[in-house]
């Protein structure tokens, strides 16, 4: 199976939807003796952002790293622009543009801000390229530009998240996925983070999120899908799946609607 | 009916986050309490207030109308609290049987006939004499409720109990809280499989943001909209949406 060209946006269907970026048939991955995804599909469309959201447990962050190539997968496929990447190496699914950004912090702390950004670009071997990227990611985050020489350790936690997220945009991604960007931050941080996704969304970055402000979340996306259990429970528009009465039930296991 | 353990307006901050936030819950005895409320709401911070791991800025807490306010782990267990943890806390390089003794306060002979006791009880007393780091998950989980046993708590704290554990494995452990409860244990749980909280508690305790947002019998909980609410997380869009904060 051969990528498709970076041509304009046309389904086999010719029809007037976004074409997908990413593609997950059937998934089921997990650890030890059991399964964490029981056949998981859904559909990241290009130019939106996709939010997963879903009770503990549910499995979000195993489809994350499935992704990643972090975990294989046990059955099932996932496609990137129709190619697969079950059975890639991590390095192989970041250098086809997948960029994953993980729940815990994950910068280097006592490296500057620059270095940290830089490093995001490591898989480029390209210097003139890395800093012309290292200016665009500015341009996204102008803020980031005056911590630029500080220990990246000294930023809050808020500052932290928005350095990651330029990290991860040194590649631009094809494909970046979020997992949980708002844990651990107070909540008028949050919505600094939030505006952040907003942004790079803005400018062009498809992205897949996974969050648990689920409010939150939904209300930024294009796309909403609710995981329960390994399964995909409910999708729609993000506003449709808030709406929807059954996210209840999902989360609580009784019946009451969000809105 | 009064309560066997009290929490009492506690207060509790990591830095600048306020992790409990005039907490008061009340648990009585004889009953199968679940605490829920979304990540990051404070659960496992009460837990370890109440046991003494750490340590109230404000408030205060009672076991049975005797205030047990700070007092040190070793010293709330052997008052009658045990509990357990969500990362299991063994001895990996120990077997299972000296996990046990390492809990025990009784004499040598007997305390090692009451350590079979609670591994045959928990199930997995065949697997004694093995090393407690080549036990599943699971069975972890089964060794420390078995070690926190051996103290004879009057209530017992279990922290994700159902966590990662495989569902044969879900059940086998719902049985056994029900069988010490039917024996006269108070327990109190966090757990987020919600099948299991509803179908194992008679009253839920709900916390977000570090303080109590609803509590009540599973059925309820499970329809209550503050509750879904605390589980869905803030509207961001809202442009007011905390006025009794910081406005």
């Amino acid at each position: 199976m051969t990528a498709p060209a970076d041509g304009p946006a046309q389904g086999a269907g010719a029809s007037t939807a976004a074409r997908s970026v990413l593609k997950i048939e059937d998934l089921v991955a997990g650890y030890g003796g059991g399964d964490v995804l029981r056949g998981v599909s859904l559909d990241v469309a290009e130019g939106g952002i996709t939010c997963v959201v879903g009770p503990n447990g549910a499995g979000k962050s195993t489809l994350m790293a499935a992704i990643s190539a972090l975990l294989r997968p046990r059955l099932g496929s996932i496609a990137l622009d129709g190619q697969n990447l079950v059975g890639m190496s991590p390095r192989q699914v970041l250098r086809l543009g997948v960029v994953h950004v993980p729940q815990n912090h994950s910068l280097f702390r006592d490296m500057t801000v620059r270095e940290n950004i830089e490093l995001g670009g490591y898989v480029l071997s390209d210097r003139a390229l890395t800093a012309r990227r290292v200016t665009a990611v500015f341009d996204v985050f102008p803020e980031i530009a005056g911590w630029a020489g500080k220990k990246a350790g000294s930023l809050s936690g808020g500052q932290q998240r928005l350095v990651e997220f330029a990290r991860a945009l040194m590649l631009e991604p094809r494909l970046l996925m979020l997992d949980e960007p708002s844990m651990g931050l107070a909540p008028k941080i949050l919505r600094t983070v939030f505006d952040a996704i907003r942004q790079m969304n803005a400018a062009g970055t498809t992205i897949l999120l996974v969050e648990q402000n689920a409010r939150a979340g939904l209300r930024l996306s294009s796309h909403g899908v609710v995981m329960e259990n390994g399964r995909v429970r409910l999708s729609g528009t993000g506003r449709e799946v808030l709406e929807n009465p059954e996210i209840g039930a999902l989360y609580l296991g009784g019946a009451v609607s969000a809105s | 009916m009064s309560a066997l353990l009290r929490t009492e307006d506690v207060h509790k901050s990591y830095g600048g986050v306020r992790a409990l936030d005039s907490c008061s819950v009340e648990i009585d005895e004889g009953t199968v309490a679940g605490l829920i409320g979304p990540n990051g709401s404070g659960k496992t911070t009460l837990f370890n207030v109440i046991t003494g791991y750490a340590k109230a800025d404000a408030g205060q807490v009672y076991l049975a109308d005797k205030k047990i306010t700070n007092v040190a782990p070793d010293k709330v267990f052997t008052l009658g609290i045990g509990r357990t943890f969500q990362l299991t806390r063994i001895f990996a390089s120990l077997t299972v049987l000296e996990n046990m003794l390492v809990a025990s306060r009784h004499g040598r002979s007997s305390a090692r006939k009451r350590a079979m006791e609670q591994l045959e009880f928990v199930g997995i007393a065949g697997h004694h004499a093995a090393l407690a780091g080549t036990l599943s998950y699971g069975q972890r989980k089964l060794l420390e409720l078995a070690y926190v046993l051996v103290a004879d708590p009057a209530v017992i704290l279990l922290d994700e109990p159902a966590g990662g554990v495989n569902l044969s494995l879900v059940n086998h452990i719902a049985d056994r809280i029900r069988e010490l409860n039917a024996a006269g244990k108070t327990f109190l749980i966090v757990e987020h499989n919600m099948e299991f909280v509803m179908g194992l508690c008679d009253r839920i305790t709900v916390l977000d943001s570090g303080g109590v947002v609803a509590t009540g019998p599973p059925d309820i909980i499970r329809t209550d909209r503050r509750v879904l609410n605390a589980y869905l997380g803030e509207d961001l869009e809202d442009d007011d949406p905390d006025p009794g904060e910081e406005t």
